[in-house]
């Protein structure tokens, strides 16, 4: 019998690799990611989780103690935020182009300076292009779930690729929220053990992470691209077999009312379930409004997109990060992307909010909603707007 | 490895291009990176093998005679044996000499 108790997330996470039964935490505290590994220290300090908890000297480290952990087969599990991300980035490439599977979850939060504890997507689209999966969760249940998906997901012969998974910083990590627990048995007959076909060992030596002169090198990296974009079909029968084992079903866009809506809005992450409150508002005052979350950020799912948004005449894109002197919204830039060898498609209309922690309330995303609609039929000469700015 | 390099395609990779093979390196071929290649009076050496000590590639060895000889499949064209040799053996030609 799953039990459902209340909790803070970041604990929830530590018991959710617990349950995962980890065999290795390489991991440096860093807020507002220090509760997940925190816990994760105690569960193994008092025997309850038989794993090597590796305590490093930074996050360089700790992603790199983690790439040696998964490439001799051991299930590895580290987590990190903000600036801590941006110090592991060069080895997240690694991992990703050694194709070696490990999850982390990431508790988002912006980039310095000024300096900024607080929640937005900065640091997630300071890693996008790393060659790592990447899932977006909206409360602390989709996280538990997602971070036994991960695992099984990164550690699947098919795939064999580390995941991130994404939760907001303090608005999610720091939260107590009713979670349900699977039992160990039913964690265990999802979560088959890890099985690294090629994995370091004196018996049969391999080398991995070798020098490639330019003869072979484009032939790797397609490889890891053709690789990535397969995992896509792995994913989608993970979150298929998750949902028939404990009734909860994800997939990569997610739709809220969108049937006949004219004005679609579009979030990611946590702020979602906000945006669902308003939509169900606007729906209960007659109007035409729908909400598309964004829950698979790498890879890119373009054709859900295109058919989540096909039949809107308004598409109302919130991003939580900046690309400093590109085209605004990351997330938007992408499903711009997505659309425009479309014949028919909505008018993108591109908001960045929620920067460094700061809230969007109800009435904001009814303003957001209300603003990108003018914008939409009078035109704007901004390419994106920063929702809430004091000018 | 089953293949030349240049003819393995993406496919014949293994799982992030691991090399299976232990000391495959001794098939990549550094010779190739060569502007100057050493040339050798053997009449004037002693066989000190100050140059096989100097060789950072280490692809000096004795030949039939036992004189010090570089294998020009990994020699790089540094020119240090030429520079270190005490009897002036070794003379640095450019290599479309």
């Amino acid at each position: 019998m799953a039990k459902k108790v209340g909790m803070e997330v970041s604990v929830a996470i530590g018991e959710a690799v617990k349950l995962a039964n980890a065999d290795v935490v390489a991991a440096y505290p860093i807020t507002p990611q220090t509760h997940i590994v925190e816990h994760l220290a105690s569960l193994v300090a008092d025997g309850e989780l038989d794993a090597a908890y590796i305590p490093v000297e930074s996050e360089h480290s700790a992603m790199s103690a983690c790439l040696g952990s998964a490439a001799v087969g051991a299930r590895t599990f580290t987590a990190t935020a903000g600036q801590g991300l941006e110090l592991m980035h060069e080895v997240l490439y690694v991992a990703a182009s050694m194709r070696l599977p490990l999850v982390m979850t990431v508790a988002n939060r912006a980039l310095s300076s000024p300096l900024s504890v607080w929640g937005d997507h900065s640091d997630a689209m300071a890693v996008r292009d790393t060659g790592w999966i990447q899932l977006f969760t909206e409360n602390g249940q989709e996280v538990v779930d997602n971070v036994f998906c991960a695992f099984r997901i990164a550690e699947d012969q098919k795939v064999l690729l580390p995941v991130m998974v994404h939760l907001d910083g303090f608005h999610l990590s720091h939260v107590i929220e009713p979670i349900v627990f699977p039992e160990q048995s039913e964690v265990d007959k999802f979560l088959p053990p890890n099985h690294y076909p090629l994995v370091l060992h004196p018996d049969k030596p391999v080398t991995m992470g070798d020098f490639a002169p330019p003869i072979i090198y484009s032939e790797a990296k397609w490889a890891q691209e053709v690789n990535l974009r397969a995992s896509k079909e792995v994913i989608l029968q993970t979150w298929q077999d998750f949902g028939k084992a404990f009734g909860r079903y994800y997939s990569p866009v997610e739709s809220y009312h969108t049937e006949d809506a004219k004005v679609l809005l579009l979030t990611m992450g946590s702020f979602s379930e906000t945006a669902m409150t308003v939509i169900d508002k606007l729906r209960g005052e007659g109007r035409e409004v729908g909400l598309v979350r964004l829950r698979l950020w790498r890879p890119f799912p373009f054709n859900e997109i295109r058919q989540a948004v096909k039949n809107a005449e308004t598409l109302v894109v919130v991003d939580r990060a900046l690309s400093f002197g590109g085209p605004g919204g990351p997330v938007c830039s992408e499903v711009k992307s997505a659309l425009y060898g479309e014949a028919k498609k909505p008018k993108v209309v591109s908001f960045v909010a929620g920067l460094g922690g700061r809230d969007i309330t109800p009435a904001g995303f009814e303003e957001i909603i209300n603003k990108g609609i003018e914008i939409s039929q009078k035109g704007s000469d901004n390419e994106f707007e920063i929702f809430g700015v004091r000018e | 490895m089953t293949k030349p390099e240049g003819e393995l395609t993406w496919k014949d990779l293994e799982i992030g291009a691991i090399v299976t093979e232990p000391g495959s390196a001794a098939q990549y071929k550094t010779g190739d990176w060569r502007s100057q290649r050493p040339t050798y009076d053997f009449a004037k050496c002693i066989k000190c093998a100050l140059c096989q000590i100097f060789c950072p590639e280490g692809c000096i060895h004795q030949n039939a005679d036992e004189y010090f000889e570089a294998d020009l499949f990994y020699c790089k064209g540094c020119g240090i044996c030429a520079k270190e040799c005490l009897t002036k053996v070794i003379t640095m030609v450019e290599e479309e000499e």
